[in-house]
């Protein structure tokens, strides 16, 4: 089996990196993207199976960045990151075609769970 | 004085006084009081305007209406007197002119006359002849001896002798009745002069008198230009008695004076002026008698006054209470909805600062969730190296630690999110352990036993969830109040009906008497003196029943209180 690619997209430096090493060791291609411009540049040269995306966001929202990877390739997946109590910003995303969402502080292995679902429904 | 009155009413401040959040009830109490003043002085002033008009104009017809008839009574009395005495000079010159002085100075035929004037006229006594040039009495024929008596010094020949005529006042006379004397002269184309003389009593005027019909109360009487009695008079003397009471002289017309008699009663004096002789003639009414009617109506006109005056008052007091205690109640429910407002704004803010902290820690708990995570990945990954396990259990209890604290920012947020009105399709049990999860600290400190009884197919209802989750931490909050330590709160939710969703709050604390209990849901009512605003459960009533619930309360003093609250399925908005 492949390693599963995915994309992390989080203004949150020090988050996004601590969590792609995380991921790597669990034998996954991780990129990561601090922005939405950057993250936009990622999926058009070197497409993902899965973008983790943050919500709040400067610049692009996390929303806007979905609606484009979406007009990109309509099959990459993505799984949306949200603070608590902006279960709204979940719903419109799964409106826009998320394939999920997650509260922070996230837990691990219910991600890692999501990405395997989320890879087996593109399949 | 507008000035003084306005200073006094403080009208303006008074209003201004209710205007403002915090008004006492001296300041209702003022403002009542200045309300009735005013009120009354407005309502009684006219009304006593209108009584006093009344009064007078009342007064002044009727003394109208009473002085016509009377005034019509004197003339008429004043020319029947004139006429009496008239028609007896008239008699008397009549004689003097059909006779000549030799058959008069026949005594037999002067008898005859005399005879024939008392036969035929009342009062006539005697008829005298009297020579013009010298005044002595030529014949006499009447009850008195005075033949051959001189007349030339007196009064009345004086004026006989001027005038052609005289009436005299009265006097006593024969017999000791009131008379009067008639004396004509007759100047004979020869130039004899002679003199008819007639004494009359006087009895005709106290008929006169009479025939005006008076009540007895009533006087009349004839008085001479000295102000002497004429006739008897029933109050004030006898005749040739001076008569107490002055009358004015002169004028033709008849007269009207109100006046105070010398025994100091209030009379109503009407007079008139004979032309000659110089007679007044004179009626007394007493006042009493001609007001009675007036006095009756002027009591009746003060019962009128007084009972409206009563009235008055009355409605004043009762409205002026009814209006004061409206105003009342208008400012209190305001005060309670700008509490409720306040109460609202402070809740709401304080629901956006935790909202910011708990934005603001969910970051940085985030990145240490991950290090935190990263570390126990390597360690888990990593070949077995020293104290791994001890490790392993540091890097475990950082992330249960990060676990509660996540635990809290979500509450907090869930907190914020109460603000917002919206409904929701909700789980009620899932609700009321969350709520619960607030108290668990507390109630693990003081031992309280949380008993649950959550119905396991409990339906999901329509409701605000923000607004559920306040009733219930006010409920679960009072419910912590009353227990002692170690006390037992039981929770319990069913399946009310179709339609109905119901939870219960029971505790094993003090209770409450059924006073409080009725006051319970009332704003500001508080057991908890300086520690509660009292608007916590107000605040709840109006929560539930904005959701389209209800809610009850049942309590015994010493027992404990139970709560129920019923919530519809579907949102009534």
């Amino acid at each position: 089996m492949d390693r599963m690619k995915i994309l992390l997209v989080d203004d949150e430096k020090e988050f996004v990196s601590t969590l792609a090493e995380r991921l790597e060791l669990r034998n996954m291609n991780v990129s990561i993207a601090t922005d939405g411009e950057t993250a936009l540049g990622f999926v058009e040269n070197d497409p993902p199976q899965v973008v983790v995306l943050d919500v709040m966001m400067p610049g692009l929202s996390g929303l806007e960045v979905l609606e484009k990877i979406k007009a990109m390739d309509s099959r990459i997946q993505v799984i949306l990151l949200t603070g608590h109590g902006a279960t709204k910003d979940g719903i419109r995303g799964m409106q826009l075609g998320a394939f999920d969402y997650l509260i922070k502080p996230i837990d691990i292995d219910e991600l890692v769970e999501k990405l395997n679902e989320a890879i087996k429904s593109m399949a | 004085m507008a000035l003084n009155l306005k200073k006094w009413f403080h009208i303006r401040e008074s209003l201004q006084m209710l205007t403002d959040a915090d008004s006492s009830s001296s300041q209702y109490r003022l403002f009542q009081r200045n309300i009735r003043v005013l009120m009354i002085v407005l309502t009684i002033v006219p009304l006593f305007m209108m009584a006093l008009i009344n009064y007078h104009q009342y007064q002044s017809s009727l003394k109208q209406e009473m002085i016509d008839p009377t005034k019509l009574l004197v003339s008429k009395t004043r020319h029947s007197f004139e006429f009496f005495l008239n028609e007896r000079q008239s008699l008397i010159k009549s004689i003097s002119y059909f006779y000549s002085l030799d058959e008069l100075s026949d005594e037999k035929k002067l008898n005859h006359i005399l005879f024939i004037l008392k036969k035929e006229f009342i009062g006539f006594v005697d008829l005298g002849l009297i020579n013009g040039s010298d005044g002595a009495q030529i014949r006499y024929i009447g009850p008195y001896n005075l033949l051959g008596k001189n007349y030339a010094n007196q009064d009345w020949f004086q004026e006989v002798t001027l005038k052609g005529t005289y009436i005299s006042n009265v006097f006593m006379g024969y017999r000791k009745f009131p008379h009067i004397a008639i004396a004509v002269q007759r100047l004979e184309e020869n130039g004899n002069s002679w003199i008819l003389r007639t004494t009359i009593d006087t009895t005709m005027f106290d008929n006169l008198i009479a025939a005006m019909g008076l009540d007895a109360e009533s006087d009349a009487f004839i008085l001479n230009k000295e102000g002497i009695f004429q006739t008897n008079s029933r109050l004030y003397g006898k005749v040739l008695e001076q008569c107490p009471l002055k009358i004015p002289a002169g004028g033709n017309a008849t007269y009207i004076d109100e006046r105070k008699d010398p025994n100091g009663k209030d009379i109503f004096l009407a007079y008139t002026h004979l032309t000659y002789p110089e007679y007044t003639l004179v009626v007394v009414k007493p006042k009493s008698t001609i007001f009675k009617t007036w006095y009756a109506l002027k009591s009746d006109l003060f019962l009128v006054f007084l009972a409206s005056s009563i009235l008055i008052v009355i409605v004043v007091f009762r409205l002026t209470g009814i209006m004061v205690n409206r105003i009342r109640e208008a400012d209190h429910n305001r005060e309670i909805a700008f509490r409720e407002l306040q109460h609202h704004h402070k809740l709401s803010s304080i629901g956006r600062l935790a909202a910011g902290v708990a934005h603001e820690i969910n970051n940085p708990l985030a990145i240490i969730n991950e290090k935190a995570g990263l570390i126990k990945d390597l360690i888990q990954y990593a070949p077995d190296f020293a104290q791994k396990e001890k490790f392993s259990t540091l890097v475990g209890s950082i992330l249960q630690s990060v676990n509660r604290c996540r635990t809290i920012t979500h509450r907090l947020l869930g907190f914020a999110k109460r603000m917002e009105v919206e409904v929701e399709t909700l789980d009620l049990n899932e609700l009321i352990e969350e709520v619960l999860g607030f108290m668990e600290k507390e109630a693990l400190y003081r031992n309280i036993d949380i008993g649950l009884e959550l119905a396991k197919d409990l339906p999901r209802i329509d409701s605000d969830r923000g607004q559920l989750q306040q009733v219930f931490l006010n409920i679960l909050n009072n419910a912590m109040a009353a227990v002692e330590d170690e006390g037992r709160i039981f929770i319990a939710t069913w399946e009310k009906d179709a339609d109905t969703v119901a939870a219960s709050v029971r505790d094993n604390g003090c209770g409450m008497s059924e006073e409080t209990c009725r006051h319970i849901f009332e704003p500001f009512f508080t057991t908890k003196k300086e520690h509660g605003t009292g608007l916590g459960l107000s605040i709840t009533y109006g929560i539930v029943k904005k959701l389209g619930g209800d809610i009850e309360v049942e309590s015994k003093e010493l027992e404990g209180t139970t709560f129920k609250i019923f919530l519809p399925k579907k949102s009534i908005t």
